[in-house]
């Protein structure tokens, strides 16, 4: 997965929770959960909605890993290589 | 109770009761026009049965502020003989009870010598009486007939219920070249709230919003506006938000001011001191159905005084006319609240 | 205060014209009284000596108020007096307000026609708005008196078609600003009458949990990603069971006296993004462990949240949560949903310093409050309140799985 493909991967997840969410303008270090005021509820359905999309199972020590844009990329490409 | 009706971006305002605002329309009205006179039982020397013209003996004299004798049909004969003469006579009857005696002068005469004249002579009086109950008078004083005068075409009905419409009413009243009948409600005369120093003027064709809502319209008039106050503070605290409609005029019926509430809310609760059949809440209900129907949410709901005479103990009196609890209760049945 | 007129409620005493120690008999004139229609003297009702003036000149007070006690002319017991006019009754001078006193209960079918409801019953605007949305009628559900078909229920049938998991915009037909301003105005109204009427204590106690948060970390590991858990519905699991436990905090005070509720009805805070919030109620809470209640919190945020609550989503519950942790915040210090009489909050899960067997560790620790109704509770009710819910949270193998009972 190419970092673009992770964003967008990333997008997707987002906008199912927060209708009209846009990861555009933000910058890569914001936090996800402060940006999009995703309380504990939400982001436990983001993590549900992008391991839905990716196919693969996200645990909950791994969530750590997707509290900004860069860090979540990173962990997407990562862990689902092209 | 004080009125809640106050606008912060009105200028100097001062205190005042309901009493003394019609008081002052009284003297404001004589002192404009001396055409203007008042008539009644004790409204001289007694300074009025319920006080409203305390001094205007004093000060306007004996050709002003008239004395009568105990003759509804009578008194309220000259009114209309002084009307037709060219003068703007206030007749007071002391509360509707009595007004019976003089309906055939009111019926007969006043409403319709201008259609019988053909136009030639119309007859601009201006009658004011008391109605309601709640005050412990029993049966014989305690009626609310407004629905017997709304029923006439010829006259303009109104029911101040406000210490602005008190003091606003009677000089566009006295205006009108046709009859206008006036209903106080005897529980209003203590009102007690604040007027502009500057008074408005009010018009006498429509109906007021007093509290915007959006789940149910509340129509009231007269002392039944201040049930329905109430009650929508209470329905505020159940998360019920009331639109309260004062009726203001209840002839003619202000249709679109009643439509447009029932348009916004799509439900609807009477609430008439007087008897439910064939009564005010009765027309007001049935132009809703004919004119609202496919607004309506839920079966239009009327609390009104229960058909007996008005009895004199307390309980049974308070049990006899629309209260409060049972506005609330009425309103809960409408928007579906049956908890 | 004696009624001087039939519609006179209040007066001003004027002038006392007697004193203390004063010998007075019935018909005396012994004050002035001013009514909003003119200065009327007052005439003592009875014979006595006059032992007390109650109310000072200047002071309006409402018909019915003792102005004044008589002593028998012998020294006997004191007498309330001038007693009111004898056409008035001393209930009727009790209630100068008698207009808002609630009526006693009229038989409701003497006043009013039957409402012809029932299954199949549409009302005329759910007519008209089923054929302006394109809604079969035959699949709307009725939610009116027995059944009958509302503009909420085709609304709600509107919104539910098109939906696809993700949130809707809330209530289509309201303009969004109009709907905060009225969600504004009531809340306004109910925290008023909350502050207004209740008599608030609060307790705090903190709390440990990392065995609880451990126990969520195992047990996530094992579900299904539909089914995962977040510490908030172990949080909620342990007030239902403490709320088993202290019942006295669980229901509602109604006419002066607490009615404990059947169940346990937990009231959930919810903000919503547009402003504003909702309490939607997790109806039976004491029956479901973490995984059921984690369900539920998820079926009805999500359904809250897209403007798609049900009916029975907000029955009056009969204890509320407040859990503003995921904001940050470190306590809760609530207001109370009248009628219920008890709000528990819950602060932000933080790590911090704590003592644990003599030695200081670093532990997850959150800050529980009970704002509780003191007219239906005291202290130590509210104490055992927060020590069960603390309890319930330290052996999670056991609370969290099992049903009660």
């Amino acid at each position: 997965m190419t970092p673009d493909q992770a964003r967008a991967v990333l997008q997707e997840a987002i906008g199912h929770v927060v209708p009209g969410a846009d990861l555009g303008p933000l910058p890569d270090d914001a936090d996800l959960r402060d940006a999009f005021e995703l309380d504990s509820l939400d982001f436990v359905e983001v993590v549900e909605q992008l391991s839905g999309i990716v196919g693969f199972r996200i645990e909950d020590h791994e969530a750590e890993s997707l509290r900004t844009v860069e860090r979540a990329t990173r962990f997407l490409t990562a862990r689902a290589p092209a | 109770m004080t009125t809640t009706l106050h606008d912060p971006t009105r200028p100097a305002t001062r205190a005042t009761t309901y009493r003394e605002a019609l008081r002052e329309a009284h003297r404001d009205a004589m002192q404009r026009d001396d055409r203007v006179f008042l008539m009644g039982e004790d409204v001289g020397r007694y300074g009025g049965s319920y006080a409203v013209s305390l001094g205007l003996l004093e000060e306007f004299g004996e050709e002003r502020v008239r004395d009568t004798p105990l003759s509804e049909s009578g008194f309220t004969g000259a009114g209309i003989g002084a009307a037709l003469g060219g003068l703007r006579p206030i007749v007071e009857i002391m509360t509707v009870n009595f007004s019976l005696l003089a309906l055939d002068q009111i019926l007969n005469n006043a409403a319709t010598l201008r259609h019988m004249s053909g136009g030639q002579v119309s007859v601009p009086l201006v009658i004011r009486m008391t109605t309601g109950g709640g005050r412990q008078l029993a049966a014989q004083h305690s009626r609310s007939l407004e629905a017997y005068y709304a029923h006439i075409p010829g006259i303009t009905v109104l029911a101040p219920a406000t210490l602005e419409d008190a003091r606003g009413m009677l000089w566009p009243a006295l205006q009108d070249p046709d009859p206008v009948v006036i209903f106080e409600h005897g529980t209003l005369y203590n009102l007690a709230g604040e007027l502009p120093e500057e008074p408005e003027p009010v018009d006498i064709a429509h109906a007021a919003v007093r509290r915007a809502g959006t789940d149910v319209t509340l129509i009231g008039y007269g002392g039944t506006v201040w049930r329905a106050l109430a009650a929508a503070d209470d329905l505020a605290g159940r998360g019920i938000e009331a639109e309260v409609l004062d009726l203001r005029v209840l002839r003619p019926l202000d249709d679109e001011a009643v439509l447009g509430s029932v348009a916004r809310t799509h439900r609807a609760v009477v609430v008439d001191e007087g008897w439910r059949s064939v009564g005010i809440a009765a027309e007001v209900s049935a132009r809703i159905a004919e004119g609202a129907l496919y607004e309506l949410d839920a079966p239009v709901e009327r609390v009104c005084g229960v058909e007996v005479p008005v009895p004199y103990p307390k309980h049974l009196e308070d049990a006899a006319l629309p209260q409060v609890a049972d506005v609330v209760a009425a309103a809960r049945r409408a928007v579906g609240d049956y908890a | 205060m004696p009624s001087l007129g039939a519609d006179m409620t209040e007066g001003t005493v004027l002038e006392w014209l007697v004193a203390p120690g004063d010998v007075v008999h019935r018909g005396d004139i012994v004050a002035v009284v001013d009514t909003t229609k003119s200065a009327v003297e007052v005439e003592c009702f009875d014979d006595g000596v006059v032992a007390s003036l109650d109310v000072d000149p200047g002071t309006k007070v409402p018909v019915g108020t003792v102005l004044a006690h008589l002593t028998d002319a012998d020294g006997g017991t004191a007498v309330a007096g001038p007693p009111a006019a004898p056409d008035t009754h001393a209930g009727d001078a009790a209630e100068p307000d008698a207009a808002a006193a609630p009526a006693p209960a009229a038989p409701p079918t003497a006043t009013r026609l039957p409402h012809r409801g029932g299954p199949g019953r549409i009302s005329p605007l759910a007519r008209r708005l089923a054929d302006e949305l394109g809604v079969d009628l035959a699949t709307v559900h009725g939610t009116g008196l027995h059944g009958v078909i509302r503009a909420e229920d085709v609304r709600a049938a509107a919104a539910s078609t098109p939906a696809t998991g993700a949130a809707s915009p809330p209530v289509a037909g309201h303009d969004a600003p109009a709907r905060a301003l009225d969600m504004r105005r009531s809340i306004a109204a109910l925290m008023t009458r909350s502050n207004t009427e209740i008599p608030h204590y609060h307790l705090a106690l903190t709390v440990d949990l990392h065995r609880t948060l451990e126990w969520v970390r195992e047990r996530n590991l094992e579900l299904s990603l539909a089914e995962r858990l977040v510490p908030a519905a172990c949080l909620l699991r342990a007030t239902a069971l403490a709320a088993r436990e202290v019942p006295e905090l669980n229901g509602h005070w109604v006419e002066d006296a607490f009615r404990p509720a059947e169940h346990v009805d937990l009231g959930l805070i919810l903000s919503l993004r547009s402003g504003g919030l909702l309490v939607p109620a997790i109806a039976g809470a004491e029956e479901l462990d973490a995984v059921a209640m984690m369900t539920r919190v998820r079926d009805l945020t999500r359904r809250a949240r897209g403007g798609r609550l049900r009916g029975s989503d907000l029955d009056p519950p009969s204890l509320t949560v407040s859990n503003l942790g995921d904001q940050g915040v470190e306590s809760v210090a609530g207001v109370i949903y009248p009628p219920q009489v008890a709000l528990v909050g819950f602060g932000a899960v933080s790590e911090r310093p704590w003592a644990v067997d003599g030695m200081l560790g670093v532990r997850p620790l959150v800050t529980v409050t009970l704002a509780a109704d003191h007219r239906a509770t005291d202290g130590a009710i509210g104490s055992r309140f927060l020590k069960a819910l603390d309890r319930a949270l330290q052996d999670p193998a056991s609370t969290m799985e099992q049903k009660e009972r």
